[in-house]
């Protein structure tokens, strides 16, 4: 039921997911998850809402750790090194696996500060004014605010300020970013620069996004996974991996009907 | 699907079951706009009757020598340089030891603390304890501050005073304090948390910052409250005669409401007026530090 994608042994290995499960408080969220995610690859989540993809998603950068009610049970590596081995510090995981939320939260501040942020807590040596041009531009965002870089970055559109939330990421040069439905609040033309974005960063990252788009997990990714939940016997639902390929056989050839009916937007 | 859209195009257009009743809905527009416009000028006529009285019963004898003279027992003499210093003192008292420890425990009982029955304990205690009458703290202080503490305040001094009135707003900034990091939307606090930031950095960077605005209204509030207590100073015994300002943080004082009320008591209409006076003089600090912690509170939400 929840294998591992065969062609994926092309590929080096970013996180590979062993019986993970998470449960909040006595319930279950997601159960049993196996699943390998390459480097420099894009790889989606779709399914239907609550069935724990984002749950699965704040594993790997320990974003769970911040909700006291939240349990994960389960092995995860990055790079060969379990992540929730006590000798890891989540905070030095976190530099290193970037986030991008559903909702724009740029700080309160300016763009030269939202950017500059994260590279001076994390110690940065370098020019602070060259990192926030590069990270704008490889977020596709300089030339529209490079006379603004003082303009609070709430004054900024819900496209722009997306995207300034992937250049804060990315400034701080981490190895994975994980998007959560980066583009659920923006417009059409939005949506399609942060995808033709996600192709380019592609290049330097490992890419793991959650969408609710269909059109947007087949364009964009390598890899889709594909959960769903079920009822339990304690009337609560508990999310689980159905299937997990590349995205072609996915959308093409599922394994299994539920995939088949869900890409197809028969249900969910 | 089909199916649906038949069944809604079926439908009469126009139902008679809807009575929109805009003149009636209207009305009572009108009434509730009455009852709160009427609300509004009952509060600033009564406000607005208050300071005419005052300013006409105290306007005659406000000068430079009522400011710079000590109290007296000939009206015509008498000043509140001592009461207005005093006050000045404890309230920089106030100020330096109320915030840091407010807005300390606001942000640890917020942000730190976990759910369990010992912080749910201090947190029914806190938002208990502002609701105590002020004398009760004016018996604390003159236990804790004068008695026990007295070697190191020196007594029924500025610093047991401005301690007293400390632990009166304290419960005020620590809720407010709390309300005002509740507002900040957790949005930012992931942010900050994704980035590699420690709790600490995404506190002092980014909740601190968005939650300033909240936090100093709750400080001028608490402030506002502070400046005019009188009975948790008589309670430690702060004096109302006394003929010199302070020197430092054991000298003994008086405070504007005291002086006041003294005045107040008095038989002498003379007095009187001058206790007008004073209350111009305490309503006049009251809103240049109001003033200044509004302008603090406009700078840190034009930084947003
Ligand atoms: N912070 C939380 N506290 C308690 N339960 C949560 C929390 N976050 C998610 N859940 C529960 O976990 C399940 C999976 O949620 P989520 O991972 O957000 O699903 P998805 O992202 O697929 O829509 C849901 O039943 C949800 O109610
Ligand atoms: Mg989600």
């Amino acid at each position: 039921m929840t294998q591992t994608a065969g062609a994926m042994t092309a590929h080096k290995i970013a996180f590979q997911a062993e019986k993970l499960s998470v449960s909040y408080g006595s319930t279950m969220a997601v159960k049993d998850v196996f699943l390998d995610i390459p480097q420099n690859q894009i790889v989606a989540f779709i399914g239907p809402s609550g069935c724990g993809k984002s749950t699965v998603l704040r594993c790997f950068n320990r974003m769970n750790d911040l909700i006291p009610s939240a349990k994960v049970e389960g092995r995860i590596t990055f790079k060969g090194q379990d992540i929730y081995d006590k000798r890891v510090d989540a905070v030095e995981l976190r530099r290193r696996v970037g986030m991008v939320f559903q909702r724009p939260n740029p700080f309160p501040k300016s763009i030269y500060q939202n950017i500059a942020f994260g590279a001076r807590i994390n110690g940065y040596q370098g020019d602070m004014d060259e990192l926030v041009e590069r990270s704008l531009r490889d977020a596709a965002l300089w030339d529209e605010v490079k006379d603004k870089l003082k303009a609070s970055g709430l004054s900024l559109s819900g496209g722009q300020q997306q995207r300034l939330c992937i250049a804060r990421a990315i400034a701080i040069e981490p190895e994975v970013i994980l998007m959560d439905e980066p583009c659920s609040a923006l417009d059409p033309i939005s949506t399609l620069r942060v995808e033709e974005l996600m192709q380019e960063l592609k290049q330097k990252y490992t890419i793991v996004i959650v969408t609710h788009n269909m059109q947007q997990a087949s364009r964009t990714s390598d890899y889709t996974a594909f959960y769903n939940a079920k009822a339990t016997d304690q009337g609560g639902k508990m999310g689980y991996l159905v299937e997990y390929d590349r995205t072609e056989v996915i959308f093409q050839q599922p394994a299994q009907q539920s995939t088949q009916e869900y890409v197809s937007g028969r249900f969910g | 699907m089909n199916i649906n859209d038949t069944r809604i195009s079926d439908r009469p257009i126009t139902s008679d079951l809807f009575k929109p009743n805009l003149a009636k809905r209207y009305n009572l527009d009108r009434v509730f706009a009455f009852f709160a416009w009427g609300a509004t000028t009952i509060a600033v006529a009564i406000l607005a009757w208050l300071l005419i009285t005052i300013l006409i019963d105290g306007i005659g004898t406000l000068n430079w020598n009522f400011i710079d003279s000590f109290a007296s027992r000939k009206a015509e003499r008498a000043g509140i340089k001592a009461a207005l210093a005093g006050t000045l003192w404890v309230m920089g008292v106030v100020a330096v030891f109320s915030f840091p420890l407010g807005v300390g425990a606001g942000i640890f009982l917020e942000e730190f603390s976990e759910d369990n029955w010992f912080t749910r304990l201090v947190e029914i205690n806190i938002s208990n304890l502002a609701g105590v009458p002020s004398i009760i703290y004016g018996l604390l202080g003159l236990a804790a501050f004068v008695r026990i503490l007295g070697p190191i305040t020196g007594g029924r001094s500025v610093l047991a005073g401005g301690l007293t009135l400390v632990l009166l707003i304290l419960p005020v900034i620590i809720v407010s304090t709390r309300e005002a990091l509740r507002t900040v939307p957790d949005g930012i606090r992931a942010a900050g948390f994704a980035l590699g930031a420690t709790r600490w950095q995404v506190i002092w960077n980014h909740i601190l910052p968005a939650a300033m605005p909240g936090i100093l209204t709750g400080m001028i509030l608490s402030l506002s409250r502070a400046i005019g207590e009188t009975a948790p100073l008589l309670a430690i015994g702060a004096a109302s005669f006394i003929a010199f300002t302070p020197n430092g943080l054991q000298s003994s004082f008086t405070a504007l409401p005291i002086q006041i009320y003294d005045w107040v008591g008095r038989p002498k209409k003379e007095f009187h007026d001058l206790a007008a006076s004073g209350i111009i003089v305490l309503m006049t600090v009251l809103l240049l530090m109001n003033a200044g912690a509004i302008y603090l509170r406009n700078r840190f939400q034009q930084t947003r």
